[in-house]
């Protein structure tokens, strides 16, 4: 059966083939920004070549937090996602409740709860608590993904393999999983996208990310104005690139054979 | 008919589903916080048996339990009251091992239901590998000459998306036949297939029936019910109304309710 294509992220405002406009929203964006941070570069070699050479490391800081978070987050959410529609009562409430408390809470409260308050506790290395952080809630955000997903696979796959003498688990296994992977893999993106915006958030544990070093950057140089302008860029150069991916990966699973 | 033990026996079986509503029966009007038990008969004292290799039909208008009855056996359902044996397992008690009965019940959908995301060839060799713990490559030499039986060969590779209707359902029947089972349930398999579909899988399940596999077919298929089916059972509202011979029971149905259906279907 041809399916239609199902937006299921922001990746739509990406052109797709067939549809290619020179002026795209994305293209404006994405293009736009590498083209002023070339230009500023080139144009006032001074501060901005400085900035740009003082901040890689911060960029790899922001992906490694970003990367061990969302692979962290990926475990609690299937968890989480798992416990969301098992039919055994405890579990299935311990991780609403879960899903529920993490999600009224914002971020920064957790990360800082994590840190100073868990802190006195256990002594946990900032980069640790930072990541334990976003993954404690990215997970919650997930699980409510792949419970949509496993809900979204018909009721007469999970009938058919029961009916084939498969256990629940087994069928979860072979059949529900690996077809809710492919329905979540394009919302998964974007939480990447959105988690690695809001792992800015770690800068203030002191964990040396792109925003951080900006900041320390400029607590030097008292060039904020310049600073600011460059790392706002690069954020949005990055989720604008991490968006693309989002979109041909979209594309690819709805072309592919279902 | 043979002396032999009825493959499929049937007692008293009776399924109430039990629906939760916010709702006040009888004002029909929403009461907040009240949650009213309504109740519906799916299955009413039903008895009837099967033989070893024969083929029953069993029709009947819808809403009238036959789907129910065939997802009673292999326990897709469970029953309120009653009993259902297949052979001499009890299937309905429920100390038995599920997974046992459902490897012994080969169950053939209206919607197919193939897993999407795998290739023929690997939608009839999963159970085998995963359930009865089969060599790989084994469960898939085997699942090609069941492929070849339905007429399939040819499609060993492609995914359910690339086939149509008909072939998908004789997938269907290839991947339940690949657990050996000892009877065959259908539940309407030809309803959602267009005209000239309906031909090859009833070609596929007459096969079957000429082979000797018992079956207990939901469909209206009169074609399929004249060259195969040994009995044909009339269901209305949960009860069996009527049985006899296909033609009997197509020319000269005795109850009114039975002549009444078969008015609008012939």
């Amino acid at each position: 059966m041809p399916r239609e294509r199902i937006p299921t992220s922001d990746a739509t405002l990406i052109p797709q083939k067939g549809e290619r406009e020179i002026f795209s929203a994305w293209k404006i964006a994405f293009f736009g920004a590498i083209a002023i941070l070339i230009f500023l570069v080139v144009y006032k070699p001074d501060p901005y070549k400085d900035i740009i050479l003082f901040l890689p490391d911060g960029i790899l800081k922001t992906f490694q937090v970003t990367v061990l978070s969302i692979m962290l987050a990926m475990v609690i959410g299937i968890l989480a996602g798992l416990g969301r529609v098992s039919r055994i009562r405890f579990i299935n409430r311990a991780a609403t409740v879960y899903v529920e408390v993490i999600r009224g809470i914002p971020l920064l409260v957790q990360i800082f709860y994590i840190y100073y308050a868990l802190g006195r506790i256990v002594r946990i290395p900032d980069i640790t608590s930072a990541i334990i952080a976003m993954a404690v809630c990215y997970g919650a955000y997930l699980g409510e993904i792949v419970r949509a997903g496993i809900q979204s696979i018909p009721k007469g796959q999970m009938e058919a393999a029961l009916a084939l003498g498969l256990s629940r688990g087994k069928a979860m296994q072979y059949i529900i999983l690996p077809q809710t992977l492919k329905v979540v893999l394009p919302p998964i993106g974007n939480e990447f996208i959105a988690l690695l915006k809001d792992s800015s958030l770690v800068s203030i544990l002191a964990v040396s990310d792109l925003l951080r070093r900006g900041r320390e950057f400029a607590a030097h140089t008292f060039e904020y104005f310049e600073t600011y302008t460059v790392v706002a860029l690069i954020y949005l150069i990055l989720t604008l690139f991490f968006s693309w991916l989002v979109g041909l990966m979209e594309v690819r699973l709805n072309r592919d054979v279902r | 008919m043979t002396s032999d033990n009825p493959k499929i026996r049937i007692e008293n079986a009776t399924k109430v589903f039990t629906v939760l509503e916010r709702e006040d029966t009888e004002t029909g009007r929403r009461k907040k916080g009240k949650v009213v038990k309504s109740t519906l008969t799916a299955l009413k004292n039903v008895n009837m048996t099967v033989m070893p290799r024969e083929v029953v039909l069993v029709i009947g208008p819808s809403g009238s339990g036959k789907s129910t009855l065939l997802r009673c056996i292999n326990r897709l359902e469970d029953l309120t009251s009653g009993s259902i044996s297949i052979d001499d397992t009890c299937v309905t008690d429920p100390k038995v091992d599920i997974r046992l009965v459902r490897e012994e019940a080969g169950m053939v959908f209206q919607s197919f239901n193939l897993f999407l995301h795998l290739s023929t060839l690997d939608n009839v060799a999963l159970a085998p590998i995963v359930v009865k713990k089969i060599e790989k490559r084994k469960a898939r030499s085997m699942a090609k000459k069941l492929l070849a039986r339905v007429g399939l060969e040819d499609k060993v590779e492609s995914y359910p998306s690339q086939l149509s209707g008909g072939q998908q359902q004789r997938v269907a029947i290839a991947r339940a036949l690949a657990m050996n089972p000892k009877v065959m349930l259908f539940d309407e398999p030809t309803s959602a297939l267009d005209p000239e579909m309906i031909k090859e899988v009833l070609d596929v399940m007459l096969s079957l029936a000429e082979e000797g596999m018992t079956m207990l077919v939901v469909s209206h298929e009169m074609g399929f019910a004249k060259a195969a089916a040994n009995r044909v059972i009339f269901m209305d509202e949960g009860e069996i109304v009527e049985e006899g011979p296909p033609k009997e029971l197509f020319e000269s149905p005795e109850t009114k309710r039975a002549k009444r259906f078969l008015e609008h279907i012939l």
